[in-house]
């Protein structure tokens, strides 16, 4: 088991927005978790990557079979835990090149490893830009700062490839993006998809989900999932729309 | 948390106490306070030339009728001028016999700055055998810029050996009236550097302090004068990236560029004076008055500066430029963290037509710190045609800091353009989170996102300097958030 969440509570400023989550996820499996608006969907990929605004109030969570909530920010991300942001933030001055490489090395400092040598490095940057068809002057840019909105989401799945996780959580990746786009953001997860690691795709569409295929599909609502299903799952939901689980679970 | 910077310094202030100092020159040294005899003292220790003490009795007497500068943002604590020695020959550490005995923390430090061994074991005080001293370098160094004619001594030995070029020269750009500091430097200044590149040439190599005779023990009251004739060019650092400790609180140095036509002088300092503890106890008053004159036509004069140091800072390198289509640069990164406080900008003053002048400023304020840019752009009437470009940018880091921009903008004319641009901006927690889920610590974090942010200013600098003032941003900043 990769990652296991048992009756996981989390709040926000004293408001409760997780109210009892369980979810398995194993190597080798893609998880879409669904969901209207503000049923909780971002804030369980926050707690897991632990971010600090949120408050874990009952719950257990193992990652590898370690306690997830002993491990800091960056250790969880140096453990192989990702998160494509749903607004990736600007950093300006911080070329993108600069900023790869610093978490690159840290990531192989972490596991014992001397730093990527230069060459080494950069050439297996142009080899990930391509996995995402990505110009390659954007490396030469401030991370995300002047990214259009698809740029920053692309952007979030070029890191992903250059970090190669073993968890994967994708928050949103497809909002706001057209066409051509998604399909690039949703090649890039399939290239990299192995029976050594797994996705968790949150999205608010079915769309993204014709072409990143689920092994498993769950509904969010009001900080629980209320429904798990395989992909039919989904297509029941973009058909009869969020509104029947509304009437189900109120 | 504590911050590690500090922890050091705390350390390298207690060690070198601890190891105290030779007291066998303690006789070389002139009775607190300060009158016309300690003037005279001084001169007489040095084996002035008449115009020399003449030049300081001025000086002081000047002074006196002067009273300290208040329109500062800064919190100055009254300083007793009658407290002070203000002359005793350079002290020596007592040597240690090899790195074991330093402080490893030191020697962390050191090893994070990059700093070879062997200036680690100058800095720390390790005797330096004779193979490792530098003597031979610098020999060897020496020769080849005195066969270009170049001339890089100290500011004594220039009296003694160029005299006519000192008395020429000395004052011309910082008048013994220019301020309160001022004045207090010209009659006290105990020594510096005196740098002359003759006409057309090109200095070969970035001079710095570091390959100058006598450049330990300079003393609290430095004075540096460079000349670069027509079409000569030469690049100068001064400073050092590694923490400085001196047992002199008060420091006024003054700085003299003179460029003439054609001729280019850049100018790059790191600062790293003792800041004083967490709580904002010690750390050394650092009131330093650098000017440079762009004297002839086309001449350009560029200041770079890189200042973590020091409790207080007052510091505002300029350029007059007077010469027809010269050139002044000012660049400037400037960090308080703690109780630090930094007053610092620049001033130019445009004098000849076609004069231009950029200004980049890069405030960065942390803990309790205050962080104020001054500048002053002055277009004369007869300076036609002229343009500043200034860019003051400030950085907060947490919410107990300050940041103050002074923008002081005089144009006399109506064919010049000045603009002006200013931003303040902070280090966002998402930022720092974004970061911290790719892997990179805070304090990595905060060393990525404010170099990037001083990145324009650092590559002004000279390479290797640059490479040292990165790491010691990080460095200066660490322990400053969370």
């Amino acid at each position: 088991m990769l990652l296991s969440i048992k009756n996981l509570h989390a709040s926000i400023n004293g408001k409760e927005i997780l109210k009892g989550i369980d979810l398995d996820v194993n190597k080798g499996e893609v998880h879409a978790i669904m969901g209207p608006n503000g049923t909780g969907k971002s804030t369980l990929a926050s707690v897991i990557a632990g971010r600090e605004v949120f408050e874990v109030t009952a719950g257990d969570v193992r990652y590898k079979g370690k306690n997830l909530f002993k491990l800091s920010v960056e250790e969880r991300s140096r453990e192989g835990i990702f998160l494509g942001f749903q607004y990736p933030v600007e950093i300006p001055g911080v070329s993108m090149t600069n900023f790869m490489r610093t978490a690159v090395n840290e990531q192989r400092k972490y596991r014992g490893l001397d730093p990527m040598p230069a060459g080494d490095f950069l050439r297996m940057m142009e080899e990930k830009k391509k996995l995402v068809e990505i110009q390659s002057n954007l490396t030469n840019r401030s991370v995300n700062e002047g990214f259009s909105g698809g740029e920053k989401k692309k952007n979030e799945i070029f890191q992903m490839a250059v970090l190669e996780p073993t968890l994967a959580i994708l928050d949103e990746t497809d909002s706001g993006l057209d066409i051509d786009a998604l399909r690039i953001v949703a090649n890039g997860v399939n290239t990299l998809r192995t029976k050594d690691n797994a996705f968790v795709v949150i999205t608010h569409y079915q769309r993204l989900l014709d072409y990143i295929v689920p092994d498993f599909v769950h509904v969010l609502f009001e900080g629980r999932i209320v429904k798990s299903g395989n992909k039919e799952l989904a297509m029941e939901l973009e058909e009869k729309g969020y509104d029947w689980i509304k009437k189900e679970f109120e | 948390m504590e911050s590690e910077a500090n922890k050091f310094l705390d350390e390298f202030t207690q060690g070198e106490y601890k190891y105290g100092f030779v007291t066998d020159i303690e006789s070389d040294m002139a009775p607190k306070g300060l009158n016309e005899d300690i003037i005279r003292f001084i001169s007489a220790k040095k084996k002035e030339p008449e115009f020399m003490l003449e030049f300081r009795l001025k000086a002081y007497r000047y002074w006196l009728t002067m009273k300290m500068p208040d329109w500062a943002h800064l919190k100055i604590p009254p300083i007793d001028f009658q407290e002070i020695i203000f002359y005793s020959a350079p002290k020596k550490k007592k040597a240690l016999a090899s790195l074991d005995e330093v402080d490893p923390e030191l020697l962390d430090t050191f090893k994070r700055l990059g700093i070879s061994l062997d200036e680690q074991k100058k800095l720390s005080g390790v005797a330096v055998d004779a193979v490792m001293d530098s003597v031979s370098v610098k020999t060897t160094f020496t020769d080849t810029l005195s066969k270009l004619g170049i001339i890089f001594c100290s500011f004594s030995e220039a009296v003694q050996k160029h005299p006519d070029l000192v008395r020429q020269y000395m004052g011309s750009v910082v008048p013994y009236t220019d301020n309160f500091f001022a004045s207090l430097n010209s009659a006290v200044f105990t020594d510096g550097s005196f740098c002359f590149i003759p006409k057309g040439v090109r200095c070969p190599v970035e001079l710095s302090t570091y390959f100058r005779i006598n450049a330990a023990n300079t003393g609290q009251f430095e004075r540096t004068l460079i000349v670069a004739e027509e079409g000569a060019y030469v690049s100068y650092m001064e400073g050092c990236t590694a923490p400085q400790r001196d047992e002199n609180q008060l420091h006024a140095a003054i700085v003299e560029i003179v460029a003439l036509k054609d001729a280019e002088i850049k100018y790059s300092t790191v600062q790293n004076w003792y800041p004083g503890n967490k709580k904002g106890e010690g750390g050394i008053f650092n009131f330093v008055t650098k000017r440079g004159i762009c004297k002839g036509s086309n001449s350009k004069i560029a200041w770079t500066q890189v200042e973590t140091g020091s409790a207080i800072t007052w510091k505002y390198p300029g350029c007059i430029l007077l010469g027809d289509n010269s050139v002044g640069e000012f660049y400037s990164v400037a960090v308080v963290n703690n109780h630090q406080q930094a007053d610092t900008g620049t001033k130019m003053q445009h004098i000849g037509k076609n004069t231009r002048s950029t200004i980049i400023s890069k405030g960065i304020s942390a803990g309790v710190g205050q962080n104020s840019y001054r500048g002053l752009v002055r277009i004369s009437k007869n300076a036609v045609n002229s343009r500043n470009y200034s860019q003051c940018d400030s950085l907060l880091l947490g919410d107990k800091c300050g940041a103050h921009t002074y923008p002081y903008i005089q144009v006399e004319n109506k064919s010049s353009i000045v603009e002006h641009e200013a931003t303040t901006s902070k280090i966002s927690e998402d930022q720092l989170f974004y970061c911290q889920q790719r892997g990179i610590d805070t304090e990595s974090a905060i060393g990525l996102i404010v170099n990037g942010y001083a990145k324009e200013v650092l590559k002004k600098l000279p390479m290797e300097f640059a490479v040292e003032a990165q790491k010691l941003l990080s460095i200066s900043l660490e322990g400053s958030v969370g």
